[in-house]
């Protein structure tokens, strides 16, 4: 198995492969993060689906495949897609979530019109275009990489620059105005970054699937921390994991496609976040309700046990009877273990302990959190 | 020094074809504590926004101390209304009070001691240094607005403009913020505060603004906050609340309107 990972290192495709899905990763997972927190992860699956259109015109344009080219496209036809949703909404009765169904699928439907024209012309190079649908990470080339990495890094660069504006921008942007910082500029910035960041890994995952990578890594990160700085390099750390064992698994497994198993691999991640994170993780939350409801319920027999004269257990389990039902016995037998009470055949004693927890109930009021 | 620290002169305030704020002038001088009341929906926050330069006006001018907004952004200080923002947004307190100074440290350079100090300080005033790293999703109604106004004093403005400071906090919190209001005061700021309860309007603010789209009245307390004019203020809503509460005695709203 080692042996086996060391001879996919040394491999040169699958090197150029792996090094193209970190990249991707990387950037998608920390412009992802202002997209999940300033709710526009719809936003990201607009402008990716619009980016189609671009990518054929930039071909048809100027008939090279060459991806500085044909990414330049998808980027004027992203940015374009964002100018006439924010139009839409300013100028019509349509809301945001209208505006970008209706960008999304125009564009994405002319982008596919236009490329089942492009396929009928009597010209072989075109085949290459449909990849940017689902993408094909095999096919990435030396200059493919060079491209993205310029472009990730300046988009990187750009938002470690203006990281406190773009925390202003996501958190308070109207008090961001107050102290003098063009938020208007800065969102139109921050969305021509997670544009970028889009048309980054479009040759990888294309533009179909490529908004679950603004999205999944970013939420996953989420999960684990309260502090932008660290939800930013995790969602990063998430996204290149996320690279790395997709580009890995379809080259060690015939024929499986990189694109979607990243996305996948990245939807693993997510999902593994939303279950077992430490403070937000639904398991954690689960265990503190059950804990808490347990909690409630011990103390209502203590304070009945408390009060009541017989001590008798059918009488407290009378008195119960609308609270647990069957489960009463159960409580009772886990707090005769936590020795908060003892049982004598068919009566109850409080020991010390539950006195003093029945004690502390009476006079504090209620001791939950 | 230049003594009136508001002026508003006719402005005017749509959202499409619906006008939210109809002619208003006042002007506000220095070292005032101003209410702002009004029913939901007067145009309150839309009032304060269009001073911010917010929001664009349809037609009217505000100066403060004199000179447009824009000139003298850093003399004033704002207060959000605490629903505006996502409270479960991935920040501590400290790094939101912080942010009152982003605007002094300029373009991309970074906080470092000296604002942490000042922001430390702020949040001392407000009894909330013990919160300082806590993240601000665990905090309390009360805890948020504290947050948001230690935000305001490290902005070191002259004009307070706060949207609702009152709204969901507990009397402790209450009298703190109050306590901040009057010594604010006593330092020869000037601070105009959206207030929600009418109660306690004349005990809290020494100047009022009544406001219902129009500015229904404006000046001191003592002379402008009359049974009359909260009855004119609020002609389109229900005054049940004014009438059981009993508390305005030269009250002229009729018993017939309840
Ligand atoms: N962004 C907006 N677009 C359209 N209408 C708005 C907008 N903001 C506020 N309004 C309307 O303007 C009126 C005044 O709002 P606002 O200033 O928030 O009132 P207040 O703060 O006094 O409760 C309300 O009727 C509200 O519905
Ligand atoms: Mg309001």
């Amino acid at each position: 198995m080692i042996d086996n990972i060391t001879y996919l290192f040394k491999d040169y495709t699958l090197k150029t492969v792996i090094l193209g899905c970190v990249i991707l990763g990387i950037t998608s997972g920390i412009l992802g993060t202002f997209a999940v927190l300033r709710k526009q992860s719809l936003l990201g699956d607009a402008i990716s689906h619009s980016a189609l259109p671009g990518i054929v015109i930039a071909f048809l344009l100027t008939g090279s495949r060459s991806p500085v080219i044909l990414l330049t496209g998808a980027l004027f036809a992203g940015w374009f897609s964002s100018l006439c949703m924010m139009l839409i909404v300013r100028y019509t009765k349509i809301k945001y979530d209208g505006a970008l169904a209706i960008i999304l699928s125009v564009f994405f439907g002319f982008g596919m019109v236009m490329l089942s024209i492009v396929q009928k012309l009597p010209n072989s190079r075109q085949a290459g275009l449909n990849k940017f649908l689902f993408g094909q990470a095999a096919t990435l080339l030396r200059e493919d990489i060079f491209t993205m990495g310029i472009l990730a890094a300046v988009s990187l660069l750009i938002t470690f620059a203006l990281w406190k504006e773009f925390k202003l921008l996501s958190f308070n942007s109207e008090f961001g105005n107050i102290v003098g910082f063009p938020m208007k500029k800065l969102d139109l910035l921050l969305t021509c970054l997670i544009v970028i960041s889009i048309v980054v890994g479009l040759q990888t995952v294309g533009v179909v699937l490529m908004s679950a990578m603004l999205i999944a890594p970013a939420a996953a990160s989420r999960q684990w921390t309260d502090r932008l700085e660290i939800m930013a390099v995790l969602g990063g750390l998430f996204g290149a994991l996320s690279g790395i064992t997709g580009a890995i698994i379809s080259s060690s497994t015939s024929k499986m496609p990189t694109g979607p198993l990243i996305v996948l691999v990245s939807f693993i991640i997510f999902l593994f976040s939303l279950l077992f994170a430490p403070k937000r993780g639904i398991l954690k939350k689960l265990y503190y309700t059950y804990n808490n409801n347990l909690k409630i319920k011990q103390d209502i027999i203590l304070t009945n046990l408390y009060h009541s004269e017989t001590k008798n257990i059918d009488s407290i389990i009378q008195n119960e009877l609308w609270v647990f039902d069957k489960k009463l016995i159960k409580i009772i037998k886990k707090m005769e273990q936590a020795n908060l009470l003892k049982r004598h055949d068919q009566s109850l004693e409080l020991t010390l302990t539950g006195l003093k927890r029945v004690k502390h109930i009476l006079l504090v009021g209620d001791s939950y959190e | 020094m230049y003594n009136k620290a508001l002026e508003v002169n006719s402005l005017t305030v749509a959202y499409h074809d619906n006008p939210v704020l109809w002619d208003i002038n006042v002007s506000v001088p220095e070292g005032v504590l101003m209410g702002i009341v009004g029913p939901n929906g007067a145009g309150k926050s839309t009032f304060i926004k269009s001073v911010l330069g917010l929001i664009k006006p349809v037609a009217g001018s505000t100066k403060i101390y004199g000179k447009p907004y824009k000139e003298i952004r850093k003399k004033v200080a704002y207060v959000p209304q605490r629903g505006s923002v996502d409270w479960d947004f991935p920040t501590t307190v400290l790094d939101v009070v912080t942010m009152g100074l982003y605007g002094d440290l300029g373009w991309i350079k970074r906080p470092g001691k000296k604002e942490k100090e000042t922001a430390l300080y702020a949040l001392d005033k407000l009894g909330m240094e013990q919160y300082k790293n806590r993240q601000i999703s665990m905090l309390s109604g009360g805890q948020q607005q504290r947050t948001f106004l230690a935000r305001a004093l490290v902005q070191k403005a002259d004009l307070y403009l706060m949207d609702e400071p009152f709204q969901g906090v507990d009397a402790f919190t209450e009298k703190i913020i109050v306590n901040l209001l009057k010594e604010l005061k006593r330092e020869g700021k000037t601070i105009v505060a959206v207030h929600h309860d009418l109660e306690t309007v004349s005990e809290y603010f020494d100047w009022v603004m009544m406001l219902n789209t129009r500015c229904i009245a404006f000046g001191p307390c003592e002379d402008i906050f009359v049974g009359e004019n909260i009855k004119k203020t609020y002609c389109n809503q229900p005054v049940y609340s004014l009438v059981t509460k009993n508390n305005f005695k030269n009250s002229y709203v009729s018993e017939e309107r309840v």
